[in-house]
Order: structure tokens, then C-alpha cells, then sequence
């Protein structure tokens, strides 16, 4: 990380906790929305963050590694969350995360580590009444087959 | 059955319990009177269950439960029956605030506790004879205690972690731990150090540093509060005894044993004697029993210490009072505890200058053989090997310091903490308490009382005005016995002041200055003192004693486990005990101590000599990890 790239960081931080409040309990705020712009929050910004919350850097970093919608290294640009339960295994969810994964390797190759797509396994999402489901990003997705599912990948890219 | 059950659609269990009035309620300090295993007896409203019991002589299991510690409630084996709620509940975080009726080993009390140690054993790895807390482990004894003879729910068969030995204190052993997070909240509330926090979640949970990384390479400051707060091995010091046993028995290297104060209070604990027995005399014996060619006093370096350390401060006074120089630092604070110089080093590095550059007893001591004694004794520097029982398992990181040579060699070769001495006697077959006494060896034989109590907090300060005090008026300290009882006791965060009248012709400029000093313990308090100083609150302070670990040296990470506020206290007082019957208690009128600076240390404390081999300087760590 070059020193501009740490000040952009720090400076964001600082806004973030100005916010916030300098208090324990405006970290979850404050790491997500260093989150939503920076996809993850690094070793560099966890202690940055402890710094200007008053807090030790492993505290943040229990945090981080406790929430699972949290990450402290890096990933692509979009997320696919597909659900794991058992609802949507019965409905299909092992053809379709076989599809996901084959085209999503299809689509990350030759690309940047910064615009490649993560696919994630997760517990419930809620949606078991119509199963399989999933998430990308912050956008739900229900009854998917390897049909639809190419349209929702072509929308990314 | 009544209205509200007939209506309610959830299930009996999950139904709200319903508090019974108290019988007179008018705030804390009312009672309430309770039922306990059948037994009537009132109790103030706000005493916890756990407190209940032990006020009344019934043991109740506990892990994640520490007098030192905040409640946490996450170990479950403290759990009792309360009648009438559908669950058992954690005594340690229950306060009783209505007349309840307890039962603390009914058979369902018994059945959850056994599963809750069976649980445990079922992840923790390794078997009993090959660990080091074998014979003193709280998981063990509660094993035994509820009568485990076979693994209900399974046993790990294989590691899941590496053992991290990265530390030259603190080495961590995931597979052992039990998640109680007694090092959690030693770390993090105790000493606000902030190294150790629980990571992941579920079955994954473990505990960890930041980023999972090496202990060596975080801000760990290995105090080893976290070693002596552990109820496994989870956790445990890095034990050079084999080495030591290797070098005692080379015809050619000549072994010494120093030993400081504290460990000698606490020593009688690992065989079995209460809190409170001075072993000295004794461990004297055991140590030339078991090899150790000489036995020194650490006191004898903690009065050189005194005599560095004053001096270094009415110096400071001198060119602050005098020749007004802006770049002295005041107040100076005292440098004897390595784990609060890692302290200040990673978390206020700019305020390095004012600590005492003086190095702690131990480092001094070291220096001093390898250089005076050698040539005394005519014994090659390089064959003397300087091993150092300490109550601190942050000495085995400060004689690992590269800069910790000014000898040549390197001045301590090895740290050992109490409880690898009370190991290593046990190996030799000796039976500590019963051996007769004996004294240390020449040429340091003798020391004051006031290198003694270094041991306790306050010590250093109680001993440093003894010394300064005398030097500038010529007086004694105006406090009955020489006790400045001031410094002593518990407090956290002590704070007095000595007058300074009719001072010697040569410390005139300090005529009637309030001479005033700060006593602090554990690392929490030393930030409170630091961040004290960071606002310019201190500025007309003198002197601050600091030692990193709370009571002091007494209450250090290798001392015998357990410790507690109780039993630290039990320890000062025999240190504060063994030393009102001293004939020399005041440093600079140690016979020795007045032998070196006319033998050795020509140019007296503070001198070019002593610069050289007792003085020191320190690193700037800062807290940002790459």
C-alpha cells in the first residue's frame, strides 16, 4: 500500500468516527461503511480504526472475523452468496452452484483480482419458500436456475 | 391453572419467570433472606450466588471466574438451581435480588456441570502427564472432581493449532485452551494491553492476536499476567531449565544464581506452604544443593539501582532547577519493570526520555558480575553463566535485548521464573521448606531492606526517598521506622509528597521543594498515569514509580499460579515482614554497595563506569503493526 493510498484511508476513517462518534459502539457503523467502499477492511485500516476509536486493533479484527458479511482480505467486486440450506438443496441448489461456480471461473479468469466475482456458501437467507436462493451483493435472488442465472451473471460483467 | 397460562400460546418453558417480591425492599445494602441447599439465611440484595456460597463455605466450581477479573458468565460450571426458573443459571453473574431457593448439586446441577467438563475435554488435546500445568490445573482437578473416567463426548486425537513459540515469554498452546477468555479480559481490562481478543465464531472460536499473528511480532509486553490468569496450560513461559541444568553440570562454566525478592515470598506456595513464608534462607540451600556455584542477592544490584536512579534524578532536579534546561524530563520514571519499558515503548514511544535510563536490578546485576566479579574472582567472563530467578516472565524477553551486553557478553544468560525454580528443586529431590538456612555469597552478600521491597509496589519509591532524602538533607525520612507507609498497600494509583527542608549546602536549589512522587501498578493504571502526563498534569511532579504487573513484582506472570489480590497481599506483607528486622535498610549504607563505587565504579553513581554497564536505552516500538 503506497503512503497516498493510507492517507485516502486514514482521512476516510477519521470522517467515518467524526460521524459516528468517537465511541466503541460506532464501530460495526464505521467498518461498514469502509466496507462498502473499500470491499474490505486491511490490516493497515483495522488498526487505523482501533487508533481513532480508542480501542486495541484485535478487538476490531475479532469483529470483523465474528460477522460474516465482514472481510479483512480482499475480494472481487461482486459477491455471490448462494444459500446452503436445506430447503434449497431439495430444490436444486447442488446444479446450480456446480453452473455458478464453472461460469463465475469462466468469468474471473484473465481478469484483475479487483473485478473478479467471490461465490460464497451461507446458512439460510430466508427465502426457503422459494428456494434456491441467493444473494449478490445486496440484491436477492429467488428461484434460480442455470437459465436465469446466466442473465443475473451477464448483468455483473 | 390460571388465566395467563390458558391464554399464552408459547410453551411452559418459555414463559416469563416471575420475580417474587423481596420482603423489604428499600435499595442495596437491604436483605433478602433466601433458601440455600435447604439452609434459611438472609443476604444483602446485589451479592451474587458465587459469593453467596463461598461466604458460606460451599465450593462452587468455576473457570472463567477470577477474583482479578470482570464476570464473563461463558464457562457454564458454575451453575445452579434455582427453583422455579426452567433454566440453570451461571451463579458468578447472578445477583440475588429476591428470596429464591438454591440449590448448588442437585442431580441436575451435577449431570450439566459433568457434561460441560466433558465438552471440554472433548476439544482440548493432549493428555495430563505430558503438560506442564500436570497436578495444577483447574481443568484437571474438575475433572477429578466430577468423577470423569472415560471420554463421553469423544477426545481430539490431533492437534488443530501450532503451538506458537515465537515469544521469549509467552508461549501460546491453542490446542489446550478452553475458551474462558480469562486472558482475554486479563489482557484487555486488567492490563489494557489489548493483545489477546476471541476470534471466528461457534466451533471456530478461538483465541487469537491480531491478524493471527506471532506473539513476538504484536504489542504483547509479556508481563505474563495471561500465564497466571490461565486455568490450562494454554498458555504457559518459556522454561530454560534444561539449558540451566546443562550448564550446571559443564565442569567449565561457573554457574551463579541471583535471586530477587519476590520469588522467594511466593516459593513456599509450590510446596505447599499458605501464602506469606519467606523462603531466602532456605532456597540458599537449595540452590548450592542442586549446583549453582554462587548465590546473589538481586537486592544487592536493586540498591545500586537506588543509588543510579537517585542520583540520576537529583541530577534531572539540578540541571532542571539550576541551569534551567528546557530538555530535561520531569517527572523521571522508574525503569525496573521490563514489562512496563515494553509498555511505554509501543504505546507512548514519545515519552521515552522520561524514563530513568537506569537498568533494572536483574541487567545490573549481570553486568556487574561479568565485568567486577570476574575480574575479583579471576573467573573467564565467558565461562560464567548468570541465571536470574525472577518473579517476571518479561525478564526472559529483557536479558534477550540485544543491547543487554555492556559487559561484552551477554549480561543475563538466562530468566527463570518461580515457579521452573520450584520445577527445577522438585527435579533435584529437595524438599524446600525442610532445608536449613543459609546466607548468600560474597562479595554481595549483604543487602538493605530497601532493595527487599522492591518486590511490592511502591517499593522502589519507598526506597529511592530513603536514599534521597538522606542524601539531601542528611537527615532521615521523617516517617516512624523508615516505613513511608504511604507508598505501600494496594491502591492503584498512589500519590504523596516529602518536604525538603534544610537541605546540605550542595542541594541547596531544592530548599523546601514538596519532593512529589506517583506509585502506580499494572499497566492499566500506568496509562492513566501516562495519559496524565500527556495532558500536562504532571508538571510539577518529581518521581513515578511504575511496575507493570498489578501488586508489583509480588503479583508477577511467573509467580506460582493462583494469584489474587489476597494472596499478593500475604506476599507483601512478608517482603514489608522479613524487612523491619534488617540491620541495613536504607541502600546507601549497604557495606557492599559502598565497596564497589570505591573499588569499581570509581567515579560514582552516575559516572562515566556506570553509564557504561548500568545504564541503558530504549526503542521505539510504536503500536502499528506492519
Amino acid at each position: 500500500m503506497t503512503d497516498k493510498d493510507k492517507k485516502i484511508k486514514t482521512e476516510f476513517i477519521a470522517s467515518l468516527v467524526r460521524l459516528y462518534g468517537k465511541d466503541r459502539s460506532s464501530l460495526l457503523p464505521v467498518l461498514q461503511e469502509f466496507q462498502k467502499k473499500f470491499r474490505y477492511i486491511d490490516e493497515y485500516s483495522q488498526q487505523e480504526i482501533a487508533d481513532a476509536l480508542s480501542i486495541h486493533p484485535v478487538e476490531v479484527n475479532s469483529i470483523i472475523s465474528f460477522y460474516a458479511f465482514l472481510y479483512d482480505k480482499p475480494r472481487g467486486k461482486h459477491t455471490i452468496r448462494i444459500c446452503k440450506n436445506i430447503v434449497c438443496k431439495f430444490h436444486g441448489n447442488k446444479e446450480l452452484s456446480k453452473f455458478m461456480e464453472k461460469k463465475v471461473s469462466e468469468f474471473n479468469k484473465d481478469k484483475s483480482e479487483e473485478s473478479k466475482i467471490t461465490i460464497e456458501y451461507v446458512n439460510c437467507i430466508g427465502l426457503c419458500d422459494r428456494s434456491p436462493s441467493m444473494l449478490v451483493d445486496e440484491k436477492v435472488y429467488e428461484k434460480i436456475n442455470p437459465h436465469n442465472a446466466e442473465a443475473i451473471l451477464e448483468e455483473l460483467s | 391453572m390460571n388465566t395467563m397460562e390458558k391464554t399464552l400460546r408459547s410453551p411452559v418453558s418459555q414463559r416469563p419467570h416471575e420475580i417474587k417480591k423481596t420482603d423489604q425492599l428499600t435499595g442495596i445494602g437491604a436483605e433478602v433472606s433466601i433458601e440455600l441447599n435447604g439452609i434459611k439465611m438472609k443476604v444483602p440484595i446485589g451479592k451474587t450466588i458465587l459469593e453467596i456460597c463461598r461466604d458460606n463455605n460451599i465450593h462452587i466450581p468455576t473457570l472463567c471466574y477470577h477474583e482479578d477479573l470482570c464476570i464473563a458468565g461463558n464457562c457454564r460450571l458454575c451453575l445452579v438451581e434455582i427453583e422455579g426458573m426452567r433454566t440453570l443459571q451461571t451463579s458468578c453473574s447472578f445477583p440475588v435480588t429476591s428470596p429464591i431457593k438454591i440449590k448448588t448439586f442437585s442431580d441436575k446441577v451435577r449431570k450439566a456441570r459433568k457434561h460441560i467438563v466433558g465438552l471440554m475435554l472433548s476439544e482440548h488435546y493432549g493428555e495430563c502427564y505430558s503438560c506442564v500445568r500436570n497436578n495444577n490445573c483447574e481443568l484437571q482437578s474438575l475433572a477429578r472432581e466430577y468423577g470423569i473416567d472415560n471420554y463421553e463426548f469423544g477426545h481430539i486425537c490431533s492437534p488443530r493449532y501450532n503451538v506458537d513459540k515465537s515469544s521469549q515469554a509467552v508461549i501460546r498452546d491453542m490446542d489446550k485452551c478452553i475458551l474462558c477468555r480469562r486472558c482475554v479480559r486479563t489482557c484487555i481490562d486488567l492490563q489494557e494491553v489489548g493483545v489477546l481478543e476471541a476470534v471466528n465464531r461457534g466451533y471456530d472460536t478461538k483465541i487469537s492476536t491480531f491478524m493471527d499473528k506471532p506473539l513476538a511480532d504484536v504489542v504483547c509486553i509479556n508481563c505474563g499476567q495471561c500465564i497466571n490468569r490461565c486455568p490450562t496450560a494454554a498458555l504457559h513461559a518459556n522454561d530454560p531449565s534444561d539449558e540451566i541444568w546443562k550448564a550446571i553440570e559443564d565442569p567449565e562454566k561457573h554457574v551463579i544464581l541471583q535471586t530477587a525478592p519476590s520469588p522467594r515470598a511466593s516459593l513456599g506456595e509450590e510446596f505447599g506452604l499458605p501464602p506469606g513464608h519467606s523462603m531466602t534462607g532456605q532456597l540458599n540451600t537449595a540452590a548450592r544443593r542442586m549446583g549453582f556455584d554462587r548465590v546473589f542477592d538481586t537486592n544487592f544490584s536493586a540498591d545500586l539501582t537506588i543509588m543510579e536512579e537517585g542520583t540520576e534524578l537529583l541530577n534531572r532536579l539540578r540541571k532542571a532547577l539550576v541551569e534551567k534546561d528546557t530538555s530535561v524530563r520531569l517527572p523521571q520514571f522508574t525503569s525496573c519493570s521490563p514489562g512496563w519499558i515494553k509498555f511505554i515503548e509501543h504505546f507512548y514511544p514519545e515519552y521515552l526520555d522520561y524514563l530513568s535510563t537506569a537498568k533494572s536490578p536483574q541487567q545490573m546485576f549481570g553486568s556487574v558480575i561479568k565485568t567486577f566479579y570476574a575480574d575479583e574472582s579471576g573467573i573467564d567472563p565467558a565461562n560464567i553463566v548468570n541465571v536470574a530467578l525472577m518473579p517476571c516472565a518479561a525478564k526472559k524477553f529483557e536479558c534477550n535485548r540485544p543491547e543487554m551486553n555492556s559487559s561484552g557478553f551477554k549480561d543475563i544468560d538466562y530468566g527463570l521464573t518461580t515457579r521452573e525454580m520450584a520445577k527445577m528443586i522438585r527435579e533435584a529431590g529437595l524438599v524446600l521448606p525442610d532445608l536449613p538456612k543459609s546466607g548468600f555469597d560474597d562479595p554481595f552478600g549483604e543487602a538493605s531492606g530497601a532493595g527487599l521491597i522492591f518486590g511490592s509496589t511502591g517499593g522502589v519509591m519507598e526506597a529511592a526517598l530513603r536514599t534521597v532524602y538522606e542524601l539531601v538533607t542528611g537527615r532521615v525520612v521523617p516517617f516512624k521506622n523508615l516505613n513511608i507507609e504511604v507508598c505501600r498497600g494496594m491502591k492503584g494509583i498512589k500519590e504523596a509528597s516529602v518536604k525538603l527542608e534544610n537541605c546540605r549546602p550542595e542541594f541547596s536549589f531544592l530548599e523546601g521543594i514538596d519532593l512529589k512522587f506517583i506509585v502506580a501498578h499494572g499497566t492499566a493504571n500506568a496509562k492513566v498515569v501516562m495519559d496524565m502526563l500527556k495532558n500536562g498534569e504532571l508538571k510539577d511532579y518529581h518521581f513515578v514509580e511504575i511496575m507493570a504487573c498489578p501488586g508489583g513484582c509480588i503479583g508477577g506472570g511467573g509467580q506460582p499460579i493462583p494469584t489474587s489480590e489476597s494472596i499478593r497481599k500475604l506476599r507483601a506483607k512478608a517482603i514489608y515482614e522479613e524487612e523491619a528486622g534488617l540491620p541495613v535498610r536504607k541502600s546507601h549504607e549497604n557495606p557492599h554497595i559502598k565497596y564497589i563505587y570505591e573499588k569499581f565504579l570509581k567515579d560514582g553513581p552516575c559516572g562515566k563506569l556506570s553509564h557504561k554497564l548500568l545504564h541503558t536505552h530504549y526503542v521505539k516500538r510504536g503500536k502499528f503493526i506492519n
